[in-house]
This record gives structure tokens, C-alpha cells and sequence, in this order.
């Protein structure tokens, strides 16, 4: 059963590490776009509920998942859409510019 | 045959790992940002897709209503918000994430509950983490949220024996886990953990002060990526703990930045409660200075100032921001533009509320961002600059942080507007700034201050300069 959990690390670390090395190069001004968009990203744990939420036969962990899916969703929607918002105002000005 | 769609939804997720790092990776440009967010999107919406086609996910219709849901209240919440309250929004869909991964925790371990089988020691070890930062992430964002919404007061809350408090609170969870390993269906003990991490999420938030707080919900949203990989784990899934690590570490960088623009650890933001003490620690240092004179000057020389200028720098602060002046400022930049001025904007790392804040306010704007500086490339130009034009800023022009070893803000990098030939303050009056210290740039020979709101200030300035 460790392995799982051993693989599972791999990938983790692996992981970080472009995650830092991506980040490390994104200007300032695009700072707080970041952070909504990585946010957003976080939203993932979707995933994660509907797996858990999936189950046809209606019990707590089925209740607990919809509402995980219901949260992670505003999460995810929310994220890119602001995201989004903001980032077209970025975009508005280099055509002025 | 029987592998082909287990397998295509694993290539799936694949993809859509790689999409979130290619959209991140595009997120590093102004010009490839937006569409670097859609690829990101993009891969969130495979990866629900393909999740949607697992065996195990039966009941579409309730989980079709509950994205519709979420969808509504999310388009519905990035419609609204306001520009300025970014930090809030941000910190609020943090603490939706992280109890949608807590939740996917709490959901499991009942659904082990449920089956006869013992879960092994990795499951729960990881289920409990899931909890424990899910939780956390939860609490922590909401009422990190209040206090950035003006809900609830954003000074420092700390009590007595609060440290210790809290280290037996961590303790009592460490030794509740390991029981849990042991005996891992006992209910109690489960919720009881679960409740511990919702208390420390609080804890956690509590004695921190509002000037502080978006380092808190950088942090928060480092955990809340951390949370969605400790979900992965739960449930062996690749996806979620590639994406976490990616948001985990974004976090992290974010938050360490910010510490070094305030020039402090990250331990001194979490454990030290500033606001609350320093402002009592300059209390004398105020006296002193109280007798030496301020110049203030009405809109109309100020407009003189500029219009006559060669160069002016302005420097926005959140004060800017709060007044919505942002859009007047850019009617000043623009008008002085047309008179031959030339305009840059000086944006330092911590201006408004979070990193990169100020530089999404003046967007809305419409100023174009090659006007807008980094803090290093400014700072040699304020030599040479006529006039630099401070607007809601304070601490972060405080030229104290540069040599009073004294000063709670001292060695934090600031915008030497000091230097420049002549500089203009726009402030409400001459209280102190977020940090609760006095600023000497006030009391400067070449300083101008010009008393009133932002907004009309400046508004005045438009209109006096379009009169010369």
C-alpha cells in the first residue's frame, strides 16, 4: 500500500518544483492575477468530490461531496472568471499603448 | 477493452496537468496572460469531464445541479466584486476550496466507515492531513475575509498564554492522529480532530493585524493547494496532487514576497502581532517631532508644480485606491502628458493589498502598464525626477525605514521619493500610516503637503492644470 503513497510523493516533489520555477518568473504586475489564477487551479479538489459524491445510493458521504462539488465549483468558476476579468483590462491598454 | 476508459481518463488528467502548467507558465507575460488563464480553465474542465466518465460517478443529476450551483454563485461573485476588494475574494474562494477538500476527507472516511474492510495506516494519515488543512484553510480564509471586509476589526487579537494555548491545541491533534492510526474507526475522535482543525484555522488568523492579512491569505492559499494534493493522496489521484504542489508553491513564493517588501520573516508576520505593539513603541518618538513644520500648499500651486515640471513620478497607495481615484489620476497623467510631462507611476511591491494590487487598480484605469515601474528601476530615477506626487502612500515612502534603526519599519525597501527635487503628499490628514508609525517625510523641507481626500485632490489638480 506504500508504494501508492511513495509514487504519490514523487509526483508531489516533482511537482513543486516546476511550480517554483514557473512562479519565480512572473513579473510583479501580474502578481495578484496570479494569485486568483493559482487559487482558481485549487478549485481541483472538484475532482475529488465528484469521486466521493458519486455513489448512487444516497448517504452522508454522498450529502458531504455535493457540497464539496457545490463549493469547489464557485471556487473554480469563480477564480477563472475574475481572473479573467482582471486580466482583460491588462489586455484593453496594450492596444492603446 | 475493459482498461480503455480508465486508461483514456488518466490521459486526461495528464493533459490537463500539463495545461494548468502551460497556463501558468503564460500567466508570466501581459500579453499571453489571458489566454494562459483560458488553458488553465480548459484543463479544469477536461479534468471534470473525464472525472464525470469514472464508473464510480453514478448520479449525474445531483452533481449536475450542484456545478450549476456553484457555477451561478461564482460567475454571479466575479461579476460583482470590486477591484479594491480583490484580497477578500481571493481569501473567500480559498476557504471554498478548502473545505470542499475537507469535505472530500470527512466524505471518505465515512464511506470506509460503511465497509467492513480497515483502512491502512497511509489512508488515514492522509485523510487526517486533508482534514487538518482543509480545515484550517477553511476558518482561517473566512475570518481572514472579515477582517479585510471591515466585518470584524482587523487589529490583532491575542490573549494571554496564547502561544502555549495553541502549541497544546497542535499537541492534542498530533496525539488524537496517532489514536486515530490505531483505532481508525472511532468516530469521536475523528470529529473531534476535525473540530480542532477548525478551531486552529481561527487561532491561526486571530493575532494577525489587517496590514498583514493578505500575507495570511497568500499563505492560506498556499494550504488550500496543499489541501487539494493532500486530497489526492486520499484518493491516489495524480491530478489533484500535481495541481496542489502547483498552487502550493505559488503560494509560497507570493508570501515570500511579500515578506521581503515588508522586510520581515514570515515568522514575525505569523507570531508577533505588529500593529498593536509598535504603535505604542513610537508613541514617544511622536512628541518630538510634533514641533517640527509642516509646508502645505493648496491645488493650485501643486497644479503649478506639475505643469511647470520636466518629470513626475506618481506613487499610488491603497489611500488611492479607497477614494476611487485611480481613474482621476489617470485624467492628471494623461492632461500632463499633453503638456509635454514626462509620467511614470511608481509601484511598490506591497502597494494596496496584495502584490501586483495597485498594478490590477490602475489597469481598471486603463493606464497603459509600460508606465507603470517596479520599485528597482524607479528608485535611481527620483534623482532626476521634478516632482514626485505621493497619493494615499505612507509607509512605503517612509525614508525612516532607510536609516532609524528605531523605527518598527526600519530596513523595509521603500520608494525614495525623498530624493526627488520636489515631492507633493496627498493625505487626509496627518495621522500615521498602517504600520502605526509617524512619517518624516512629512516634515521635510522639500515636501508639500496637500490636505483632503484623494479623489477631489486630485480632481482639483486636473483642473488647475488644465488652466495654466
Amino acid at each position: 500500500m506504500t508504494e501508492g503513497l511513495i509514487a504519490g510523493l514523487v509526483v508531489f516533489v516533482l511537482a513543486s518544483f516546476i511550480g517554483f520555477e514557473i512562479i519565480n518568473k512572473i513579473p510583479p504586475t501580474l502578481h495578484t492575477p496570479l494569485m486568483s489564477g493559482s487559487n482558481a487551479i485549487s478549485g481541483i479538489a472538484v475532482v475529488g468530490a465528484l469521486l466521493v459524491s458519486g455513489a448512487r445510493d444516497w448517504n452522508l458521504t454522498v450529502a458531504l461531496g455535493l457540497l464539496a462539488v457545490v463549493l469547489a465549483t464557485i471556487n473554480v468558476v469563480g477564480g477563472f472568471l475574475v481572473t479573467d476579468r482582471m486580466l482583460q483590462m491588462f489586455k484593453k491598454k496594450e492596444v492603446k499603448a | 477493452m475493459s482498461d480503455f476508459l480508465p486508461t483514456s481518463i488518466q490521459l486526461s488528467y495528464l493533459v490537463a496537468s500539463c495545461l494548468f502548467i502551460l497556463g501558468l507558465k503564460e500567466l508570466g507575460s501581459p500579453a499571453t496572460a489571458r489566454r494562459g488563464n483560458l488553458l488553465a480553465a480548459i484543463g479544469m474542465l477536461i479534468a471534470i469531464v473525464a472525472t464525470l466518465l469514472d464508473q464510480k460517478v453514478l448520479n449525474y443529476s445531483m452533481i449536475l445541479v450542484g456545478i450549476l450551483i456553484g457555477s451561478l454563485i461564482g460567475t454571479v461573485m466575479a461579476q460583482k466584486v470590486e477591484m479594491t476588494a480583490m484580497p477578500q475574494m481571493v481569501g473567500l474562494l480559498n476557504g471554498f476550496g478548502g473545505a470542499a477538500s475537507s469535505l472530500v476527507a470527512v466524505g471518505e472516511f465515512w464511506r470506509l466507515l460503511g465497509t467492513s474492510e480497515t483502512p491502512s495506516i497511509d489512508i488515514t494519515i492522509t485523510i487526517i492531513l486533508s482534514v487538518l488543512i482543509g480545515g484550517v484553510t477553511l476558518t482561517g480564509s473566512l475570518l481572514a475575509f472579515a477582517k479585510l471586509q471591515g466585518l470584524i476589526s482587523g487589529s490583532p487579537v491575542t490573549f494571554s498564554l496564547q502561544q502555549p494555548f495553541n502549541i497544546s491545541l497542535l499537541l492534542g491533534f498530533l496525539i488524537g492522529s496517532a489514536y486515530l492510526v490505531a483505532h481508525p474507526h472511532d468516530v469521536p475522535v475523528f470529529l473531534a480532530l476535525t473540530g480542532v482543525s477548525l478551531v486552529l484555522g481561527v487561532l491561526f488568523v486571530l493575532p494577525i493585524g489587517g496590514a498583514d492579512t493578505p500575507v495570511v491569505i497568500s499563505l492560506l492559499n498556499s494550504f488550500s493547494g496543499l489541501a487539494a494534493s493532500a486530497a489526492g493522496f486520499v484518493l491516489t489521484n495524480n491530478m489533484l496532487i500535481i495541481s496542489g504542489a502547483l498552487v502550493g508553491a505559488s503560494g509560497i513564493i507570493l508570501t515570500q514576497i511579500m515578506c521581503k517588501a515588508m522586510n520581515r520573516s514570515i515568522t514575525n508576520v505569523l507570531f508577533s502581532a505588529f500593529g498593536s505593539s509598535t504603535t505604542t513603541g513610537t508613541g514617544s518618538s511622536n512628541t518630538s517631532q510634533l514641533d517640527k513644520t509642516v509646508r502645505s500648499i493648496d491645488s493650485e500651486e501643486g497644479a503649478m508644480m506639475l505643469g511647470y515640471a520636466r518629470s513626475v513620478v506618481i506613487v499610488p497607495g491603497y489611500g488611492m485606491a479607497v477614494a476611487q481615484a485611480q481613474h482621476a489620476v489617470r485624467e492628471l497623467a494623461d492632461q500632463l502628458e499633453r503638456m509635454g510631462v514626462d509620467v511614470k507611476y511608481a509601484i511598490h511591491p506591497v502597494a494596496g493589498r496584495m502584490p501586483g494590487h495597485m498594478n490590477v487598480l490602475l489597469a481598471e484605469a486603463n493606464v497603459p502598464y509600460p508606465q507603470l515601474h517596479d520599485m528597482e528601476d524607479i528608485n535611481p530615477e527620483f534623482e532626476r525626477t521634478d516632482v514626485a506626487l505621493v497619493i494615499g502612500a505612507n509607509d512605503v515612502v517612509n525614508p525612516a525605514a532607510r536609516h532609524d534603526t528605531t523605527s518598527p519599519i526600519y530596513g523595509m525597501p521603500i520608494l525614495e521619493v525623498d530624493k526627488a527635487r520636489n515631492t507633493i503628499v496627498i493625505k487626509r490628514g496627518m495621522s500615521a500610516g498602517f504600520s502605526g508609525v509617524e512619517n518624516e517625510l512629512f516634515y521635510k523641507d522639500k515636501t508639500m503637503m496637500l490636505f483632503g481626500g484623494a479623489k477631489e485632490m486630485v480632481a482639483q489638480l486636473v483642473s488647475g492644470v488644465k488652466q495654466l
